[in-house]
């Protein structure tokens, strides 16, 4: 229950490419608090994106320890690896990633497919998230029929409806003209002030890493900065004002920075 | 993941490429259809020559001279009526036994002729045979004796000769020589493509002289049950050679004709679906090719389905569970193609087609099999994908 959110020890992940081991990870080690906003920030081909994928699950590491939500992922199977996924944590992608020819609900209520929920609570569960990102309106829609912002807002419903711990979101701007970028980014902060949801997002852009209350900078495969740990920055208590979470899963025990602050 | 739920995946992946689901589809209904249409002609066919061998009468015993089987050489002939006799002794009852002299001879009345099977029998034809009368009377053993130039015309011969006056005690000419009608048979029917109903029946003894021979083609004798065809056919045979020693005597029953043609037509039928089931393969190698496009064309698809928890076996049932339905369907649909084609062909040619429930059960069974068999290697390697590799795919 106190357990971070992401914990990292002596993190690395090389690939084989054609014979030739490439370190895209160094050795990196890290603590995420459930709660916290979180940009790791970096240059392309700075490990950050790897580092993403290690924190998502979709990816094991080399070696060194990976704890999500207080599980040592290197202890688990794929199928395992795949709960934990669909519980522990949400995406959001810079190319969106819905499905084209299903509607935002549908696409909304995919996670929880996974989860065995039965269709009529999917569906109740998705009307809430898309209603939470402003889209209770576009249920019906497809994404051919929806603006970027729109369907970035509807990827953003997706990975909250199964309550994460966690959203991660990849360069979640990139695609996105100002406005859009900004709504987007104005979502994530309300999520994580209001409801506790923590954010870590990934990207290159300086402005958008600037919303983050915490910022990682990545550099050849190690952490070069970190601008605070837990506890010393975030509004990650405001969590206990929001609505709709367990004290225990939000927030409980982390209320010191908004006391202090 | 919920088992409705993977159907529903399914489905919704097929609706949204119509076109290539269809196509992929064609090749597995061709298949099946096939299937069923083959194998529905290859049993009408079999029914048919079982009903025909059936139609000739119950528990009859052919003798013929020399051996019977299929590539043997045709045997002339030395059995003649003193040999009938003889038999007649054996079987112990005269009247379960009939003797055939077969000639194909032209027959005129007035201006119009026919070509047709001159048979020399006797009264006890009707004893062994089922060849009911639809005018007059049979031969009788008067006729034999005194060898009267009598005849019993099958139903077409009648038809084509008198057409619509009655022959009853008119006068046809077989080979110069003059003959009265005395009966009329109905039609019954060809048997191994022998055609009954163009014979004409006349005394054996007439015929003998006729055709100027002694010899008998044939004799036919009906047991008096079942369980006294086997018993006799061999008491007949031993006789026959006892009398003729170092020579061979062939006596086939309607069962041992059964068994021999149901055998045969079974194989062909056989020999027909295997063809058929070849098409099926190629229908499957069909849908394995599709999928593994499918597979290529939604790696992102795949890619964010593992994102947000989709399990390897959750990936790989919605594949499989396509690849299944793809076949399926075609085959429901080509087994309603099948059915109907049969029910086509046998309304609208003399194929007798009869469509059997196994060959359904069979074709949509292995239409299934089809789909998991030719399923699964696309659909595991769509489990099997790098979540991380699928999602960055273009």
């Amino acid at each position: 229950m106190t357990s971070a959110a992401f914990e990292a020890v002596g993190l690395t992940r090389s690939y084989q490419s054609e014979g030739v081991s490439v370190d895209a990870l160094r050795g990196v080690d890290l603590r995420i608090e459930p709660g916290e906003f979180v940009a790791i920030v970096g240059p392309s081909g700075s490990g950050k994106s790897t580092l993403m994928h290690l924190l998502g699950c979709l990816d094991r590491p080399t070696s060194g320890i990976l704890r999500v939500d207080g599980v040592d992922v290197s202890t688990l199977s794929d199928t395992h690896l795949a709960e934990l996924r669909n519980r522990a944590v949400g995406f959001v992608f810079q190319s969106f990633h819905l499905l084209a020819r299903t509607a935002a609900l549908d696409n909304v209520a995919l996670p929880l497919v996974y989860r065995g929920l039965p269709r009529a609570e999917r569906r109740r569960r998705a009307r809430e998230a898309l209603e939470s990102v402003g889209l209770g309106h576009r249920i019906g829609h497809r994404p051919s029929q929806m603006s970027g912002g729109e369907q970035q807002r509807v990827a953003i419903a997706r990975a909250l409806v199964g309550d994460p711990r966690v959203v991660l979101a990849d360069e979640p701007t990139g695609n996105l003209d100002t406005r859009n970028g900004a709504e987007v980014m104005a979502i994530l902060d309300r999520l994580n002030a209001e409801r506790g949801v923590g954010v870590v997002l990934v990207t290159h852009d300086s402005e958008v890493a600037a919303r983050a209350r915490r910022q990682i900078h990545v550099r050849d495969g190690l952490i070069e900065h970190d601008s605070g740990t837990a506890g010393s920055s975030g509004r990650a208590g405001e969590a206990g004002a929001g609505e709709g979470r367990e004290p225990g899963e939000g927030g409980a025990g982390r209320t010191g920075p908004v006391e202090a602050g | 993941m919920r088992a409705a739920e993977a159907f529903r995946m399914a489905l919704e992946a097929l609706r949204a490429n119509r076109l290539r689901s269809a196509l992929t589809m064609l090749g597995v209904i061709i298949g099946v259809s096939a299937v069923v249409v083959l194998v529905a002609v290859g049993t009408g066919a079999k029914n048919a020559v079982e009903s025909e061998i059936a139609g000739l009468g119950s528990n009859i015993i052919l003798v013929v001279p020399g051996r019977l089987g299929v590539g043997a050489l045709p045997t002339q002939s030395r059995l003649d009526l003193a040999d009938v006799a003889y038999v007649r002794r054996v079987v112990g009852d005269p009247a379960r036994v009939t003797v055939s002299v077969n000639s194909g001879e032209t027959v005129r009345v007035g201006r119009s002729e026919a070509f047709v099977t001159v048979v020399g029998t006797d009264e006890n034809l009707p004893n062994i045979f089922d060849r009911p009368l639809r005018r007059g009377r049979y031969l009788s053993e008067t006729d034999v004796d005194t060898r009267r130039r009598v005849a019993v015309l099958g139903s077409e011969v009648a038809e084509t000769l008198f057409g619509d006056v009655d022959p009853l005690g008119r006068q046809l000419t077989v080979s110069g020589a003059r003959f009265r009608v005395v009966g009329v048979y109905e039609p019954v029917g060809a048997t191994f493509g022998v055609a009954r109903d163009q014979e004409i029946h006349v005394p054996v003894t007439t015929a003998q002289r006729l055709l100027g021979v002694t010899r008998i083609n044939g004799i036919a004798i009906g047991a008096s049950g079942p369980d006294q065809i086997e018993p006799l056919q061999r008491r007949v045979v031993d006789a026959l050679t006892e009398r003729y020693p170092g020579e061979r005597f062939s006596a086939v029953t309607q069962t041992q004709l059964l068994g021999t043609i149901g055998t045969v037509l079974g194989m062909l039928t056989g020999v027909l679906a295997a063809i058929a089931g070849i098409s099926l393969l190629v229908g499957g190698v069909g849908v394995s090719n599709i999928m593994l496009v499918g597979v290529r064309e939604r790696t992102r698809e795949i890619g964010l389905r593992k994102a947000l928890g989709a399990r390897q076996r959750d990936v790989l049932a919605q594949f499989l569970i396509e690849a299944v339905l793809l076949t399926t369907i075609g085959g429901v649909i080509g087994i309603l193609l099948g059915v109907g084609g049969a029910l086509l062909i046998a309304a609208l040619s003399p194929v007798p087609a009869a469509v059997t429930w196994w060959s359904v059960a069979l074709a949509f069974g292995v239409s299934a099999a089809v789909g998991v068999f030719f399923g699964v290697a696309p659909a595991r390697r769509a489990g099997r994908l790098d979540p991380v590799v699928a999602l960055r795919a273009e």
